[in-house]
């Protein structure tokens, strides 16, 4: 297990390493002169250009660049922004709490309802099943900015439940501002993830260890669970670790939509004007979710599924 | 003679599902005694195991069941759930063809055993100290590690016995064993057997044994029901059939069974079998019968009691074979 663990980390620093090439190269290749973005746009005195250049390495070969950048990222330093003048590492961490508390609160609701909507599908085959289909259909295809659009005017503007707009302080407050875009953000992965959890009790259900529960007299509701649903955790655990990882990138629509000065929000703002080493700093962090959702996810299969790590052969 | 324990009277039992609408059981009687070994024998498809779950009260999804089938006197097709399950988990018992299948892959082998008396309210403890006794009267060695491990781990004849093991947890009058040899290898099968017939006799339980192999009926069982196209066709006594076969399809089927010590080939019923759906008016096994007439397609032949068998052929004191 120790030995697994070490192997995996292995290769989380290999991929983050490649993936941190990549990130650099396609900001490095992006079309325009990066000294006149960092100045974002203004005239500027050839002096002023050239201690820019200076202050950003723009003047060594490129693999110069990525080694002094990569340099520092390994030390924590990601650079400073151009935007905001301050370190970029300072900047992310500070707007990481509210991303971290958007994310999982629709984690939270992408599980329950997921699970909820899924599950009453595949067991009440019929009218329900057809509604759950419809509906989910419906949740997958909207976009969560309109869902924000949507939620805003109804829960906001005419009901008047639930705040707009800000962070909140304070755990209550908090939750309370986080919830409409908490919905926003899990409406087309709680479609997503009834789908799935559907097609998985389907499949359970037809497996003959589940009739051989019901006929020695287990009640449905065991069985259900006993065999079912855990039985079912496979494929559901996969796409929730992959949906909960990709909502980092999710956020930006929805952090933007309802003003929440998170890291989503974050890499919206600096994309636009392109200050890149912020990008660089976030898509570095996204692709540590993944990673990490990855091996979360991979250590959680042989504790659903013995036969992954137990010997297998007929004994004794 | 006592109430049998399990009656099963003019049962059928038809599939219900819009187009699909067919019947598989046609007026099916038999019955099981406390300790007695009961034989269903019979082709592929021709309703055995319909007949051995109807007796948990198990029908096909949307099927519609007429007649009677009686647990000591209570009709299991008209119980209610909750006494439904009290009486899986109680009275009656099955032993499936495919262990490997039967069990749920992910959950130990202890899970498995103490199932149904976890469900009944034994407590966690008792219950796996029961089962590990289960497992050591089924042979199953170092029970109590056993308990633990996962069925993956387990050969398919030690995951038989498991799976026996589980189906006596109940303590149950009445087993039900469906084809419980067929998905292991012919070594295995022997052993699987031995524990089923020692511990069926040791337990005084009535069994029904359902298989294909109408020589492996005749060596374990008291008496032999033959189903064809979801009716019974013949039934007496396991030497009766062997010596004296009454309905040309079980003369067949003997025919069809490999002996050892003769060196003539074993010859198969010739055609196909029939599903009670495409069978038509008369007697089901007319169309493969080298000795049908007109009039074994006019109506279908009543069972008859001839000599202590029970046979439904028209011609069947004509056709004594010895
Ligand atoms: N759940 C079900 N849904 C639809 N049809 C079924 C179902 N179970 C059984 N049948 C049909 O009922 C008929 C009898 O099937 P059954 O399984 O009892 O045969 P069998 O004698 O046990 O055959 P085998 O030796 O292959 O196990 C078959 O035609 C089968 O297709
Ligand atoms: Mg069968």
């Amino acid at each position: 297990m120790a030995g697994l663990l070490l192997r995996r980390a292995g290769g989380i620093a290999v991929t983050l390493l490649v993936t941190s090439f990549l990130v650099f190269g396609s900001v490095h290749l992006a079309p325009g002169d990066p000294a006149s973005f960092l100045l974002g746009g203004r005239s500027a005195s050839p002096a002023a250009v050239a201690a820019i250049k200076e202050q950003y390495h723009l003047n060594d070969p490129f693999l110069v660049q990525y080694a002094k950048w990569i340099g520092g990222v390994v030390t924590g330093d990601f650079g400073k922004s151009a935007q905001f003048r301050q370190d970029v590492a300072g900047l992310v961490m500070a707007r990481l709490p509210t991303t971290l508390w958007l994310i999982g609160y629709a984690a939270l609701l992408i599980v329950i309802g997921g699970l909820a909507f899924g599950a009453v599908a595949a067991l009440r085959r019929g009218v329900v099943d057809r509604l759950v289909l419809v509906g989910t259909g419906i949740a997958t295809a909207t976009p969560s900015f309109v869902a924000a659009i949507g939620l805003i005017s109804l829960f906001s503007v005419q009901l008047g439940w639930f705040p707009a707009f800000g962070n909140g302080s304070g755990l209550g407050d908090r939750v309370h501002h986080l919830t409409l875009p908490a919905a926003a953000l899990a409406l087309t992965f709680v479609g997503l993830l009834a789908r799935v959890t559907r097609t998985a009790m389907l499949e359970e259900l037809g497996r003959e260890h589940v009739e051989v529960a019901r006929s020695r007299g287990v009640p449905g509701s065991d069985v259900v669970r006993r065999h079912v649903l855990r039985n079912a955790l496979g494929p559901i655990s996969t796409v929730t670790g992959t949906v909960v990882a990709g909502l980092l990138v999710a956020t930006s629509i929805v952090e933007t939509a309802f003003g929440l000065s998170g890291v989503g929000q974050l890499l919206v703002s600096s994309v636009t004007v392109k200050d890149f080493p912020v990008v660089q700093a976030v898509s570095l962090l996204v692709v540590l979710a993944f990673v990490t959702a990855n091996l979360v996810v991979d250590l959680l299969h042989p504790l659903i599924d013995p036969r992954l790590t137990r010997p297998k052969g007929g004994t004794a | 003679m006592t109430a049998p324990l399990l009656d099963v009277e003019n049962l059928t039992v038809r599939l219900a599902q819009g187009r699909a609408a067919r019947p598989v059981l046609h007026g099916v009687s038999l019955h099981v005694a406390q300790g007695e070994a009961v034989g269903l024998v019979g082709e592929s498809g021709s309703g055995k195991s319909v007949t051995c779950r109807a007796a948990l009260g198990l029908l096909p999804e949307g099927a519609a069941a007429t007649g009677a089938l009686r647990l000591d006197g209570d009709d299991v097709l008209t119980m209610s759930p909750a006494r439904l399950r009290e009486l899986r988990r109680q009275d009656v018992s099955m032993v499936f063809q495919d262990p490997r299948a039967s069990i749920n892959p992910l959950r130990r082998i202890g899970d498995f055993v103490t199932e149904g008396m976890r469900a009944g309210g034994v407590p966690r403890k008792d219950a796996l100290r029961r089962a590990a006794e289960l497992l050591e009267s089924v042979g199953i060695r170092e029970p109590r590690a056993a308990l633990r491990r996962y069925p993956h781990e387990f050969s398919g004849g030690m995951l038989q016995r498991v799976m026996i093991a589980g189906a006596l947890a109940g303590e149950p009058r009445l087993l039900l064993a469906d084809e419980p040899t067929t998905a292991l290898d012919v070594t295995t099968q022997a052993e699987v057997i031995s524990i089923l017939t020692r511990l069926q006799a040791e337990r005084g339980m009535g069994m029904l044994f359902v298989t294909h192999d109408l020589e492996l009926a005749a060596a374990i069982c008291d008496r032999i029901y033959v189903m064809y196209a979801g009716r019974i066709v013949e039934s007496q006594t396991a030497e009766g059939l062997f010596g004296r076969p009454r309905h040309p399809y079980t003369t067949g089927l003997l025919a069809a069974t490999p002996r050892l010590e003769s060196d003539r080939a074993p010859r198969g019923v010739p055609g196909r079998p029939l599903s009670l759906a495409e069978a038509p008016d008369g007697c089901a096994f007319a169309a493969r019968c080298a000795h049908a007439l007109p009039r074994c397609g006019e109506g279908e032949p009543a069972p008859r009691d001839i000599e202590g068998a029970q046979v439904a052929c028209l011609r069947a004191e004509e056709l004594i074979h010895d």
